[in-house]
């Protein structure tokens, strides 16, 4: 499988993914940080790549994604953004409601 | 040229800007003294009028994308239209705060 598809395979199969810089654990950025806790108070589970430790990922999603920084956000399938875009729509509650929403229908994304 | 005025530069020949900020917050983080390497900016234009979020921020990515992560590691994207950032009350969020990732990051080796 090439980089593409591995990537594919990743956001259709998780609803919500988050690529960062560490784990939801150990963030090892600030901006990643700051996504996971924005993902955290929603309180619906959501898949994780280290992209530290991927380094095919790392670089592969940049091309794939037309986006030149971590973290990113996708769900069901869509790049979301990354921590600006994440901290705007937790703010404004429209995360909560789409992360709900992806929880609710996991098989959405495949389609 | 500076990195800060390439970066103020290829926007303003992008896109009519009715506000432009660029705030070099490298000191906040993980770097040599006055670096260039993490910014925050605010682009106000007609230009995102009609854009979802992300589409903006590629729009910015797609000007300054060969900047990054060398020499630029991080850059906070504020991209709004002249309606949304006037009900805003020009304001932005906060930059969260440095966890050190650049130390220990191979691709930005210093």
């Amino acid at each position: 499988m090439d980089v593409n598809q591995v990537i594919e395979e990743q956001i259709t199969s998780n609803p919500v993914i988050l690529y960062m810089k560490g784990s939801p654990q150990f963030p090892q950025c600030g901006f990643s940080a700051q996504a996971v806790e924005a993902l955290t108070t929603v309180g619906k589970p959501f898949a994780y790549v280290n992209i530290l430790e991927a380094p095919e990922i790392r670089s592969g999603l940049k091309e794939y994604a037309n986006w030149p920084t971590y973290p990113q956000l996708w769900i069901k399938g869509e790049l979301i953004g990354g921590s600006d875009i994440i901290m705007e729509m937790h703010n404004s509650g429209e995360l909560r409601e789409l992360v709900e929403e992806a929880a609710v229908d996991p098989e959405e994304g495949q389609g | 040229m500076s990195i800060a005025t390439t970066i103020e530069n290829r926007v303003r020949e992008e896109m009519p800007v009715a506000h432009l900020e660029l705030v070099n917050e490298s000191d906040q983080h993980n770097v040599p003294e006055n670096s260039e390497t993490h910014f925050r900016l605010v682009a106000v234009s007609e230009a995102f009028a009609g854009m979802p979020r992300v589409r903006r921020h590629q729009r910015i990515y797609a000007l300054l994308g060969d900047l990054m992560p060398q020499p630029v590691h991080a850059l906070r994207i504020h991209a709004w239209t002249p309606e949304e950032w006037n009900a805003r009350g020009g304001r932005v969020e906060a930059s969260p705060a440095c966890r050190g990732g650049s130390k220990h990051d191979p691709e930005l080796g210093q």
